[in-house]
């Protein structure tokens, strides 16, 4: 412990002996630990847009369906509970919120133009606690219940088929017996979603009305619930596995969605790999600096050798003055990311790139999310990586012969 | 009981393709509160008898003893526990820590020892104050004279009272003033604290002050004088 107090002032002193040079590696390490933290968040910020997205297409955390539905994603692949059942069994749990749809893919004909959809069947009650892409209505109105005769599209939709607010669309699809079950609806509402893609290909309509128009009454396809926190759903999934009777699949996102679900690992994986090459990058650096400042030194730690300090001693004051130098970079480095993000907060617009961004599902603006795990992480990194950087340039300080080192020109 | 204590020692260096031999079969003694003068011309033997007798530097054969322990068998971690605690080192220059104050310096010693602040502060006032440098405590080496610097290294070499000191060229960087200052605070030390002074020097004024003068050439003591008697 004497020891420690003798060498941290030592290595303090020393710091400053050098400013110039002290500055110089005291800003590198900054920049270096901005770099990480920041670009971090950039990253971070737009797979998590990306992941959230994703999940709000699905949507909802954990999925139940017929366990052929997501080979064939067919009204015969329902799901052996009741709707009444299966809102008997939800509405008794403590889940953040739970929606049962029927989806199928289907027609929508305007008057010019047909394509191809998945028609969603909605509770907007309960579509609204699982924050649906439908919910997000831009123009026009929510659908009102169950038994709404209308339907939400999307904006791009709308401009594909040429149509617009409250004119009407034909949708059709196959019931059970694999009869063309169709109707007429009106346009109610236009939604908005960050993708395009999803505004092209969703079409809301009340869920009665659609298991009307299919012939299914009081049945569903899917059953969608959201979660607390998305990372770790493994909870709600094993909640809902115990409500559900019968053949049926309780998948988390992460399994409904793989490219999804190994996004996030793979994210984890490339921060790392990041911090790593700009820790690497600012090494050499550090590793000169200290190299330079044992140099300078040799015939002061001869002299500290001969005085009766211990070569442990003079370890331990190089991997001080280090450690010193890189702390007083990482508070600086992580105010400067943390000044850097939080005026970002409200998104950067990337318009300009947007198109090319939307091929890989990222929206047109992009939130820095700044999270205690990248910050903790790149400390981590740079101490942990500084210190072993470190340990060459002292070893050779501390092996110095006192008397050779204190004979040095 | 002796206070160094050297028995045949020999050391010997290779300069290209010559072998040196710095010291060739010494042996040695010096009693308790001895005040002796290595003297030899340069190459003689005399800083590397000096830097065996302080574990600076090991001898190729021979015994080193000091307060009648041996000590040129010890590991480098004993070695630097015995110059910690039982030997004070004045070297020719560079003798000072330069982000160290004078105070600072003095204190290094004890501080590595583990000498509490209070009982620290308290010594190095007192030492410094009888080198003669009361006011300079806040001072660093670089804002100190040549003298002034020798001074500090004295009283960090006497601070922790040693059984033993030994000084190499303690004067040769210093005027005539401020050698003579000098070994006149060596000798005090001497005198009132019976410390053991080996000091190695070609400076005949440094010489004068010995009450003991071994002279070297080419590693051999060639002459052993106690001067007092003479």
């Amino acid at each position: 412990m004497r020891a420690l107090a003798v060498v941290s002032m030592l290595a303090w002193r020393n710091l400053w002996r050098n400013h110039r040079r002290t500055i110089v590696m005291v800003s590198a390490i900054t920049i270096a630990v901005w770099a990480m933290i920041f670009m971090t968040a950039l990253m971070r910020g737009m797979v998590n847009d990306m992941i959230r997205d994703g999940i709000r297409a699905l949507p909802g955390h954990v999925q139940v369906h017929h366990p052929d539905f997501r080979d064939d994603p067919s009204i015969n692949n329902l799901i052996p509970m009741s709707d009444a059942a299966l809102t008997a069994a939800f509405s008794r749990s403590d889940l953040d919120g739970w929606s049962s749809r029927v989806k199928v893919p289907a027609i929508i004909s305007s008057e010019r133009e047909s394509r191809g959809v998945t028609l969603i069947g909605v509770d907007p009650e309960l579509e609204q606690s699982i924050e649906g892409i439908g919910s997000n209505v831009a123009e026009g109105r929510n659908l009102e219940d169950v038994n709404d005769g209308g339907v939400i599209i999307g904006r791009k939709l709308a401009e594909k088929l040429d149509t617009e607010l409250g004119k009407r669309v034909v949708l059709m699809s196959q019931d059970p017996d694999n009869e063309i079950a169709d109707r007429g609806y009106r346009v109610v509402g236009l939604f908005e979603a960050n993708l395009e893609l999803q505004e092209e290909i969703f079409v809301f309509a009340g869920k009665a009305t659609l298991q009307k128009m299919l012939g299914i009454e009081n049945q569903v396809t899917e059953v969608a619930v959201l979660a607390a926190d998305y990372r770790d759903v493994s909870d709600e999934t094993e909640q809902v596995r115990a409500l559900m009777n019968g053949d049926v699949e309780v998948l988390p996102w992460q399994e409904l969605n793989n490219y999804l679900g190994s996004m996030l690992k793979v994210m984890d994986g490339f921060v790392l790999v990041w911090m790593i090459v700009v820790f690497l990058a600012l090494s050499f650096g550090l590793v000169n600096t200290l190299v330079m400042a044992v140099f300078e030194r040799v015939r002061e730690i001869g002299l500290m050798l001969a005085l009766g300090m211990r070569p442990a001693s003079i370890l331990g004051q190089i991997i001080v003055e280090s450690i010193l130098l890189l702390i007083i970079g990482l508070i600086l480095g992580n105010t400067l990311a943390w000044a850097s993000v939080v005026p970002l907060q409200d998104g950067i617009d990337i318009s300009a790139v947007a198109q090319g961004m939307e091929m890989f599902g990222a929206s047109s603006i992009l939130y820095p999310e700044l999270t205690l795990d990248d910050i903790v992480l790149a400390n981590v990194v740079v101490l942990v990586l500084g210190f072993f950087a470190s340990l060459s340039p002292a070893w050779r300080a501390s092996r110095y012969e006192p008397i050779e080192a204190i004979t040095k020109v | 009981m002796s206070a160094v204590r050297c028995i045949d020692l020999c050391k010997t260096y290779r300069q290209g393709d010559q072998d040196i031999k710095a010291l060739d079969h010494v042996t040695l003694e010096i009693k308790q509160g001895g005040f002796v003068c290595l003297s030899a011309p340069s190459g003689g033997g005399k800083t590397t008898l000096l830097n065996a007798i302080g574990g600076l530097d090991s001898p190729d054969s021979g015994e080193v003893w000091i307060a009648g322990k041996r000590i040129d068998n010890l590991s480098k971690g004993d070695l630097a526990q015995l110059r910690l605690t039982q030997i004070g080192f004045v070297f020719q220059a560079y003798n000072l820590i330069p982000v160290l104050t004078a105070r600072e310096n003095v204190e290094f010693v004890m501080q590595v020892q583990g000498v509490p602040a209070n009982e620290r502060q308290e010594k190095s006032t007192a030492i410094l104050e009888e080198v003669g440098l009361k006011g300079l405590e806040s001072r660093r080496p670089a804002e100190m004279s040549g003298g002034q610097q020798q001074r500090v290294a004295v009283a960090r070499a006497i601070v922790s009272r040693p059984e033993l000191v030994l000084a190499d060229e303690p004067t040769a960087n210093l005027d005539s003033k401020t050698s003579d200052e000098l070994m006149q605070l060596f000798v005090e030390l001497n005198e009132h604290h019976n410390t053991t002074f080996v000091i190695a020097t070609h400076d005949q004024r440094v010489m004068s002050y010995a009450r003991r003068l071994i002279r070297m050439l080419d590693g051999r003591i060639v002459d052993d004088i106690n001067q007092r008697a003479a």
